[in-house]
């Protein structure tokens, strides 16, 4: 069998395919399918945003100033430091570095956690100044005052996007450490070659999707006009 | 343990089926073909138990009064008939049981790009599945299969947030087989099958992948958001929370008209392999029916908004709907147009998956044209919410997609299994149906025309006569249905043995064994001709 010998060339490649070049544009082109089916899945999302910030617009100003500018700004930072930490990771299996490669994999596990342990400590403090739509509503003081201008039952919506929008970007971020975690696992096992990296390349551009999203996500909920 | 041994068969070369046994062997098979049929003992589940619901709903109507059930317990019953039939039998019909075996088979590779997905697509369905099924254990559903709020999040007491969940999780299915189809057309086909070589099974299969990844995301956040809003009662669409119960027509549309297509488009992919087949014939206009196919399903998300004509949308969004949705007419009666010429001085023989195919055209037509008068914005004010609309969907989703995914299944049944049903039950079965399907749908145009509402529990009984008609036919439909199903069944252990090619048909499926081996091809094919060369000395001037 010719077929086999030519399958017994690499551990990674699949037998449905000719090739590892097939291989590799195949697992492209699936993962940038799969980009497009999570733009349309957030596209839902923020498409009623723009409808009902559009609508209620001095309400989703009003919760916007509840929000923390400079724990979304350092999380910005910190989760464009973890994209390129992970395009430094492609690289380093570009270039078959395999000890880079596991670092650099850390370290965007270590950034993503971070991130995910500021919002963690913001969810908190929604609960503190009882904005938490639905489980603990019940604005006060000067939270009120910020809110009660634009109409409560409108501010209540802002946050009820807020944490869906958020939520689900953690959700992903989570999924993300999964797949990096998986990835160092491989890594260590050598399995990762110049020849055959394309897990790492299509996690990476899953993690970097997940960035864009926050780029969006920043300025839409925290950047809301008129501030300072 | 193996059951090869107890009765052993002459001969029987290594194929799909035989190539391992045991429950293991399919449960986490990840070979294509195996995937396709456990896909179809689902569907076939699904199709059953919606089935069912539409027979109660029937006897029900046999009465002006309601002959059966309590309304509450009929609002249930068309609800969970039209949610178990649209997204676990219609959607994943042809795709994820016709698309999973042929297309791999069409394009000449060894199974699909992503075979773990295609499993995974399997089990994400069951559980969805499973869902619903718990929600119309546990009380049902009554908001309709279109979940409208406010009723929905806010007033209905019934189990909304589960059947949100199993259709929520049943969409990764078919995104997953929409992804993985996509994939394989474009980087897996054998050597010399160019894109204008395909069969237009794959051509109907690639449009219908695009709509499920682009549209089904959306459904998947809409469901969300609606549960979200259920279960916390916060406002989202409830307009007494401040929210817009438009907006979760207009997202819960954005995917459900395509979803349509989703429907539709394979039967059509299906309908062309037959008709080239037993006409013996070259296609007619072989590239505009492929772009005819992409055409559907790029108009198919513009026109979401004539569904909602009588709600409160702008008018001048309405005029636009409407041009829009009569222009998904065009690409639509292209089709019809060519199948008929490909007709036009073929040899035409009578098989049972021409039946199926013809009788697709002609519901297909009727389904099509009493679409225009929906997408017309004065004829629909007076036909929306009626029997009218009833009627004009089930020619479509029935008469069309249906007849479409029976006709594929038999068209291909001797290389699925390796055996030949019986040719005369097959006809008889197939014009069962037809009459049967007619004698139900065709009075609920005129009792639609007349004014009868749908989804209400009783009705005048001046009605009585047309609904006695349709419940009639209905019996006669679900005979029909029972044919197939038992001598297909037979037909697997004692159908006389299929030769690779019973038909004489072309595409690379045929050229392999009957039933195929697990690794597709012994060799890749190498493709040298057009698509549907039936008459070799035409095929070269098209």
């Amino acid at each position: 069998m010719t077929d086999a010998e030519a399958h017994a060339q690499h551990a990674g490649l699949a037998h449905q395919f000719e090739d590892l070049d097939q291989q590799q544009d195949a697992d492209a082109l699936g993962i940038w399918l799969f980009l497009v089916t999570e733009i349309m899945f957030f596209g839902g999302l923020f498409a009623s945003y723009a409808i009902y910030r559009w609508l209620y617009f001095p309400a989703f100003q009003g919760g916007s100033h509840i929000l923390d500018i400079r724990l979304g700004a350092a999380n910005t930072i910190i989760l464009l430091g973890s994209s390129l930490t992970m395009v430094l990771s492609v690289r380093s299996a570009q270039v078959g570095n395999r000890r880079a490669l596991i670092l650099f994999l850390v370290a965007t596990m270590i950034l993503g956690g971070i991130f995910l342990g500021v919002k963690a400590y913001e969810y908190n403090q929604k609960f503190v100044e009882h904005v938490v739509p639905s489980l603990d509503w019940a604005p006060e003081g000067q939270t009120l005052a910020r809110l009660a201008p634009g109409g409560l039952e409108h501010a209540q919506m802002y946050f009820v996007f807020y944490f869906a929008m958020t939520g689900l970007h953690a959700i992903h971020m989570i999924i993300g450490m999964g797949l990096l975690l998986w990835l160092v696992f491989r890594a260590r096992k050598n399995d990762f070659t110049p020849h055959y990296f394309a897990p790492v390349e299509v996690v990476g551009l899953y993690w970097h999707f997940v960035d864009i999203v926050w780029i969006f996500l920043f300025p839409l909920l925290y950047l809301i006009g008129g501030r300072y | 343990m193996s059951t090869a041994t107890l009765e052993p068969r002459v001969h029987a070369p290594r194929n799909y089926l035989n190539a391992d046994y045991g429950w293991k062997s399919w449960l986490f098979t990840l070979d294509h073909k195996r995937i396709a049929l456990l896909y179809m003992v689902s569907v076939s589940f699904f199709f059953i138990i919606g089935g069912s619901f539409a027979v109660l709903m029937r006897i029900h109507l046999v009465e002006p009064q309601g002959a059966l059930v309590q309304p509450e317990t009929y609002n249930k019953l068309f609800t969970l008939h039209g949610i178990v039939m649209i997204f676990f039998f219609l959607i994943p019909s042809i795709p994820a049981v016709l698309g999973n075996f042929l297309v791999p088979l069409m394009v000449g590779a060894r199974d699909l790009a992503f075979p773990k997905l295609n499993l995974l697509s399997w089990y994400i369905y069951i559980v969805g599945g499973m869902f619903t099924l718990y929600s119309a254990i546990a009380g049902g559903v009554d908001t309709g299969w279109t979940f409208y709020t406010p009723y929905s999040s806010t007033y209905s007491n019934t189990q909304v947030t589960a059947v949100a969940i199993g259709v929520f999780i049943t969409g990764f299915s078919s995104i997953l087989t929409g992804l993985n189809f996509i994939v394989t057309i474009h980087k897996m086909r054998a050597p010399g099958l160019t894109w204008f070589r395909m069969p237009l099974f794959l051509w109907a299969m690639y449009a219908t992948s695009i709509i499920m990844v682009l549209g089904t995301p959306v459904l998947a956040i809409t469901l969300f958001l609606l549960a979200l809003e259920h279960l916390f009662h916060v406002g989202i669409f409830s307009p007494a929370l401040g929210g817009d119960p438009l907006l979760f027509q207009h997202l819960f549309w954005f995917y459900s008209h395509p979803a349509v297509y989703i429907m539709i488009l394979p039967a059509m992919g299906v309908v062309s392999e037959i008709i080239a087949c037993f006409a013996r014939k070259r296609i007619f206009g072989y590239k505009i029916i492929a772009f005819s196919s992409v055409a559907i399903a790029v108009l198919g998300f513009l026109v979401w908004g004539h569904h909602m004509f009588v709600t409160g949308q702008s008018v001048y969004a309405g005029l636009i709907f409407s041009m829009l949705s009569f222009l998904v007419a065009i690409p639509s009666a292209i089709k019809v147009f060519n199948w008929t010429s490909t007709l036009y001085k073929g040899s035409i023989s009578y098989e049972a998956p021409m039946l199926y195919a013809l009788g697709f055209i002609g519901l297909f037509t009727m389904g099509g044209l009493t679409g225009l008068f929906l997408a017309s914005l004065a004829t629909d004010v007076h036909l929306n919410g009626t029997y009218f609309i009833v009627a004009h969907f089930h020619y479509i989703m029935v008469g069309g997609a249906v007849m479409g995914y029976l006709g594929g299944i038999h068209f291909w049944w001797p290389k699925i299994s390796g055996r030949k049903y019986p040719d005369m039950w097959a006809r008889i079965g197939a014009v069962i149906i037809f009459i049967g399907f007619n004698l139900t749908f065709f009075p609920q145009f005129i009792l639609g025309y007349l004014g009868m509402p749908r989804r209400y529990a009783f009705y005048p009984a001046e009605f009585q006569v047309l609904n006695v008609m349709s419940s009639a036919g209905a019996t006669v439909l679900g005979v029909g249905y029972m044919i197939p199903l038992i001598y297909l069944i037979w037909s697997m252990r004692y159908g006389p043995i299929s030769e690779p090619n019973p038909w004489g048909a072309t595409g690379l499926e045929w050229k392999t064994a009957s039933p195929p081996p697990t690794e597709n091809f012994a060799q890749i094919p190498v493709v040298t001709e057009e698509a549907y060369a039936y008459a070799p000395e035409e095929a070269a001037g098209d």
